[in-house]
């Protein structure tokens, strides 16, 4: 299993190129090992193939401002843009930065949900990677409070 | 092994809403046990959808994503009554599939 990771990082850029040549499959045959286990924000957008970090109001993050229950944290992202290739969830303070990443596909809308864990008040990221390498960011503070002595 | 999931999806228009309810553990591999001993990490890191057998939504996750996570996406141009089969494939390499009708 290792071996095959490691083979399959190194011929990423191989991959990548066989991906842009219509054999979108390939772009999607490994788990993004590099991202899931970036600690920072940045490591993981870059790792999933972002390349400048622009915050954008085109892209929207769906998150509670308070939430009472850190195991249990809805969050969301959806944007009207087209070329779209990934939606990435992220929270900054959490261990591993990265939640989830979404391939965006034409028959799909670009509105994506999901429930996650934080393991403290933090800022959440919303970030949206172009097809360009562009990474579009929204963020928002959701306040953690554990066992009601508020946040 | 592993508990069916919940799908349901709900055509509106054009645009149908498909929610689904999976049942995993979604270990973080931070925790520790009673004995002082790191919990290894296990969770799920793909999920994908079809509708009628044809791909739509491809998704990897991490170690955040909630116990028993909860899914929502939208689905342009599906009618009452297709099919969507979602899958989950975990780090253990178990995997799950199950399948809804677009109501």
């Amino acid at each position: 299993m290792q071996s095959r990771r490691q083979t399959l990082q190194r011929s990423a850029a191989v991959a990548g190129l066989l991906a842009s040549a219509g054999f979108p499959q390939f772009a999607h045959a490994a788990f993004n090992k590099n991202a899931f286990e970036a600690k920072a924000i940045q490591d993981a957008v870059k790792a999933a193939g972002g390349a400048s970090l622009i915050e954008s109001k085109d892209v929207t993050l769906t998150a509670p401002d308070i939430a009472e229950n850190g195991a249990v944290v809805p969050m969301g992202i959806s944007t009207a843009l087209t070329g779209v290739k990934h939606l990435l969830l992220l929270v900054e303070k959490n261990p591993l930065a990265l939640v989830a990443i979404f391939q965006s596909n034409e028959s799909l809308e670009n509105n994506f949900l999901t429930r996650a864990k934080m393991g403290q008040t933090s800022d959440v990221y919303a970030v949206a990677i172009m097809a360009d390498g562009k990474a579009l960011w929204a963020k928002k503070e959701v306040k953690v409070t554990l066992g009601g002595c508020g946040g | 092994m592993a508990d069916p999931m919940r799908i349901r999806a709900q055509a509106a228009g054009d645009k149908t809403t498909v929610r689904v309810l999976m049942s995993h553990e979604m270990e973080t591999g931070q925790r520790k046990d009673a004995a002082g001993k790191t919990v290894p990490a296990w969770h799920i890191q793909e999920v994908t959808a079809t509708h009628n057998g044809k791909s739509v939504l491809s998704a990897e996750w991490g170690t955040a994503v909630s116990k028993n996570p909860f899914m929502q996406f939208v689905i342009k141009g599906a009618k009452v009554g297709d099919k969507i089969a979602v899958t989950w494939k975990d780090n253990k390499g178990d995997t799950r599939t199950d399948e809804a009708t677009v109501t």
